[in-house]
């Protein structure tokens, strides 16, 4: 098998079949409460975007092959046969109008985790082909080129030569043997390039030992989005490698919800072993340095704040206590979300869907849900930690002809640093 | 007593006052249901009912019918009606016996052929004529030649009706009832083990007032004694419908008088009369003398789950069903289980790793 | 066949059938389900599965803000159809019998006419779903006939037993061997239906809430 092809497909769907899928299946009553938890149901109203009928070819495939009730209906020819033409038309469902937000999986009373089988779905999605253009394109650049964004080594470079310039900051690269090795999204390096030099500040202010690594910089896993462990493997396996190869205790996952989650719980069971290294995502480690007293700030924001759960970060990540803690460092003006945390609203671009063009104009759509969100707090300023929300809450926002300014919650740490600790700023670093 | 007096004149002659004997109308028209105002059409049809010809035959029973009907307390009104009919032949009350009691027999059926009544008690063995004769003849015989020339017949108790106690599991003498043979004739079904004796006279007093047979249910019995439901009828059904139940048969429930329902009373499946007419001119009956109904003017009685199991039990030991459904399942299931595994663990070797080029339809 | 024949065989033979396929197709379904298994998970947990898993699976018991605000039709007559089939199936005192018959442990029921009314309450609700799932566009789109078929075989199971408690349907033995003959049917189906998220919930629910649990999320 050279190609993909529908065999290819259902062979994936076989290796992917377990217990869970098969209790989750099992378990559902058509009770639609996972469509009113997705914003692609609240925001069109159009049945076919519930949840669980995304999953309705996998259900067919799972019944048919393995239950044994299944199997003596497809005997007698009493069930229909997966086709070719069916994937393909279900296709803009399982990509276009999932994020992989797990919102579902926290509302249905029967506790099937829907987005962990939507998952499941992509991987025979992806071996028969039917793969968005958008994303089959970022899954190439991120292969061939080392990003999705096709942004290259010589990019990051020329971004550290301003931010050095700039700052005055050394930003160290390749250090063998040291604590942190820092990650970044090719959207951070592109568009907010703020995130890197807060990093050098921040780092530099608590004493933290940190390099870049030049042959493993990109976080995102595109493989995981497409839903193929193999070029998830392929992608991740850079990370590994060049984190063993400097010898770091530690890897962190910039702010980046679907990187954080490749990297922290997908990886080790992609590359079939435990880590050498402990995964952090920024958020965790800047919490960790505010507990031991490293983290100095002065001063705080007076504008009302709230903060947008990143999905992958939050909700399927765990960093929920974090961002409060360190939101609570900076601000005394701060409201919450309604539906927070666990059951934030995602900004519609998770998934895949930020770079499958296609899915554009319902993604703007269904960003009504967050406008609404968004309109009860009245915040003035919007935080997140990831840079995927962060671009794809910009361009809602802007879409709909919202004022609001959007930012990454490590960039407003590094805003308020306390200026005496960042005396003999650089040192340490030259140090090494 | 001639064939030719009538019930008024035999009553009288025993020393029955007309008061009695109305009060004894008034007592039967209720019993049948009619309106108080037919009490004196009953009483004009009952004063000039000619004697009627019975044949009483006795199969596969155990004479509690008898004694039922005949050990009421004495004197009464319906012991005289019984009196009043012209027992022709009953092989358990009558002086003959042997070839004289046969030839009464059939002296009565040729006297009175075609307008005779034939009541039967017990059931008739099918699987061996031999379990039970009388003189020589097969109850089959005897049933069917009886019946022949009769105008009615009535199966009293269970046994005639139903099979009763006979036909019980494993039904060894392979036992029927009477309207199991008998296609071409009027049966009523007067079951109980014993029936109630009031029902009967009830039965031969609406046959002697009207002379027809009463409205009969589904399993021929007659309605206006057999369609009430004892449960309905019960007067511990209030016990039931507030949850108190007497569990065993000397808790505080038993002693207090609560429902039996779990200690098995068959009430909410039964039709009889009990509940009302009750027993032993009334003094009592079964329930409320601290038992539960056992069902017995129902088919099958015997073999509907134990007399001291409630009725929302099945009727078998569910242990065989939960054995062999836990030993199937489980085989069947790991065995279903294990190919599904098989199928999965197979995918996961054969596979070759996906190429992004693949994916772009380069390859 | 008269009504006592058939209350004898549906109390008798078909009430044992139907307990085989019942017994039979629930533990082919769960031994089918567990032995496919799942792969243990190689990254480095942040909390811990068994707990987690756990709570999950009575968290979801409890009615949220969530379900309340954004579907309120089916949770709250959801909710009401199940406290009130389970009220009516497990403290009917002739239920209490039969489960102490079969499996010889008992508990207190409740007086008839309570039961009496949960009863004419879960009706109620079950037609209410019924009519939801017809009427509501989204619920309309999800069902298939399986769908309204379980909720009219639930829905005998309690009118028959109502009409049997109330001599609705004479004579009795008839009414009784029907509500016996619509539990029969609840009973077979129920194994190759989804029906089964009666047993499989627990499963699904310990499943995500394991896996969520391990990430350091409360599902």
């Amino acid at each position: 098998m050279s190609t993909t092809s529908l065999q290819r497909g259902l062979e994936a769907w076989k290796e992917e079949m377990d217990a869970p899928l098969a209790a989750f299946f099992s378990s559902c009553v058509h009770c639609g409460i996972c469509a009113e938890a997705c914003l692609f149901y609240t925001e069109t109203g159009d049945p076919k975007y519930t949840p669980i009928h995304k999953l309705e070819p996998l259900r067919r495939f799972w019944h048919q092959e393995f239950t044994l009730f299944g199997r003596l209906l497809k005997m007698v020819g009493l069930s229909k046969e997966i086709t070719d033409a069916e994937l393909a038309a279900w296709e803009p469902l399982v990509y276009d109008s999932c994020t992989l937000c797990g919102r579902c999986s926290q509302a249905c009373p029967m506790g099937n985790d829907i987005t962990y089988m939507i998952r499941k779905m992509r991987e025979g999605f992806a071996a028969s082909g039917h793969v968005p253009p958008g994303m089959v394109g970022a899954a190439g650049r991120a292969v061939r080129i080392g990003s999705p964004m096709g942004v290259k080594l010589s990019a990051l470079q020329a971004q550290i030569g301003h931010i050095e310039q700039e700052s005055g900051l050394k930003i160290p690269v390749d250090v063998q043997g040291a604590d942190y090795m820092a990650l970044l999204s090719s959207m951070e390096i592109m568009n907010f390039p703020e995130y890197l030099e807060a990093l050098a500040r921040i780092f530099e202010q608590a004493g933290v030992s940190w390099t870049l690594c030049s042959e493993a910089f990109e976080a995102t896993n595109s493989g995981v989005q497409v839903g193929s462990k193999d070029i998830a493997r392929e992608l991740l396996q850079r990370v590994v490698d060049g984190a063993e190869k400097l010898g770091v205790k530690c890897v962190i996952s910039p702010e980046c919800g679907h990187a954080y989650y490749a990297l922290r719980w997908e990886g080790p069971n992609l590359i079939g072993r435990t880590y050498t290294f402990q995964v952090l995502h920024i958020l965790e480690l800047l919490d960790q340095l505010r507990g031991e007293g490293r983290l100095k700030v002065e001063g705080q924001f007076e504008e009302l704040l709230t903060f947008h759960d990143p999905c992958q970060i939050v909700r399927k990540g765990g960093v929920l206590a974090e961002p409060r803690n360190l939101l609570a460092l900076i601000s005394d003006n701060y409201v919450e979300m309604p539906d927070s945390r666990e059951f934030n609203w995602c900004c519609g671009g998770g998934g895949g869907v930020s770079s499958n063009e296609r899915a554009e104009a319902l993604r703007l759509k269904v960003f009504a849900r967050k406008k609404r969100q968004l309109d009860a707090t009245q915040a003035e300023t919007l935080v997140t930690a990831c840079a995927n929300c962060r671009l794809m809450l910009e361009e809602g926002l802007e879409e709909y002809g919202m004022e609001l300014p959007v930012t990454g919650l490590t960039e407003m740490i590094a805003e308020k640093l306390a200026s005496s600790s960042a005396e003999g700023r650089g040192e340490r670093t030259e140090e090494r | 007593m001639s064939a030719h007096i009538t019930l008024g004149e035999a009553l009288r002659r025993r020393g029955v006052s007309r008061r009695g004997f109305l009060k004894f109308c008034t007592a039967t028209a209720s019993m049948m249901a009619l309106p108080p105002t037919m009490v004196g059409a009953v009483a004009e049809a009952l004063e000039s009912a000619p004697r009627p010809s019975v044949i009483w035959l006795s199969f596969q029973e155990c004479t509690g019918c008898t004694e039922s009907l005949t050990r009421s307390h004495a004197p009464t009104v319906e012991g005289l009606i019984f009196d009043h009919i012209s027992l022709d032949y009953h092989h358990t009350l009558q002086a003959a016996s042997g070839d004289a009691a046969e030839e009464a027999r059939e002296e009565a059926m040729h006297a009175h052929w075609g307008n005779y009544l034939l009541v039967v008690d017990g059931s008739i063995p099918l699987a061996n004529p031999g379990y039970s004769t009388i003189a020589g003849m097969s109850n089959l015989d005897m049933l069917k030649e009886s019946a022949e020339g009769a105008a009615a017949i009535i199966a009293v108790g269970s046994c005639a009706a139903f099979g009763g106690l006979p036909k019980a599991k494993p039904n060894p003498t392979g036992a029927v009832s009477v309207a199991d043979i008998i296609k071409d004739k009027p049966i009523i079904n007067v079951p109980g083990c014993p029936p109630v004796p009031s029902v009967m006279t009830g039965v031969l007093a609406h046959y002697l007032t009207f002379g027809t047979i009463p409205e009969l249910d589904v399993y021929g019995r007659p309605k206006v004694f057999f369609g009430q439901n004892i449960h309905d009828r019960c007067y511990r059904r209030t016990f039931y419908d507030r949850g108190l139940f007497a569990k065993t048969f000397d808790d505080e429930g038993a002693r207090k008088g609560w429902c039996l329902y779990r200690l098995g009373c068959k009430g909410p499946t039964t039709y009889n009369a009990c509940a009302t007419m009750k027993w032993n001119q009334g003094a009592s009956w079964p329930i409320e003398a601290g038992h539960g109904c056992l069902g017995c003017s129902e088919p099958d009685f015997w073999d509907a789950g134990g007399f001291y199991r409630a009725l929302s039990i099945p009727i078998n030991d569910p242990a065989a069903a939960i054995g062999i459904g836990v030993v199937a399942g489980a085989a069947i299931g790991i065995a279903s289980g294990a190919m599904a595994h098989r199928k999965k663990v197979e995918a996961t070797h054969h596979r070759e790793p996906l190429k992004v080029e693949q994916l772009e339809g380069k390859a | 066949m008269t009504p006592m024949d058939f209350l004898q065989l549906v109390r008798g033979p078909l009430f044992d059938i139907a307990l085989t396929i019942f017994i039979f197709g629930v533990l082919l379904r769960l031994f089918e389900i567990i032995i496919l298994d799942r792969k243990r998970d190689l990254s480095e947990a942040r909390g811990g599965e068994f707990i987690a898993g756990s709570k999950t699976i009575f968290r979801r018991f409890k009615p949220d803000r969530e379900k309340l605000q954004h579907s309120p039709v089916p949770t709250i007559l959801g909710y009401i159809f199940h406290l009130g089939f389970f009220i009516c199936l497990l403290f009917f005192i002739p239920h209490i019998e039969l489960i102490h018959s079969a499996l010889g442990v008992s508990w207190p029921g409740l007086p008839n006419f309570l039961v009496d009314v949960v009863a004419l309450i879960t009706m109620g609700a079950l037609v209410g779903l019924f009519l939801y799932r017809l009427t509501n566009p989204l619920l309309r789109f999800l069902s298939s006939f399986q769908d309204y078929f379980l909720l009219v075989v639930v829905f005998l199971t309690l009118a028959t037993g109502y009409i049997a408690f109330h001599h609705i349907i004479e004579p009795y033995p008839l009414a009784l061997g029907l509500h016996l003959l619509s539990v029969e049917l609840l009973l077979v189906i129920f194994p190759f239906t989804k029906l089964m998220h009666t047993f499989t919930v627990f499963l699904g629910r310990y499943y995500n809430g394991a896996m969520a649990g391990r990430r350091g999320v409360q599902s």
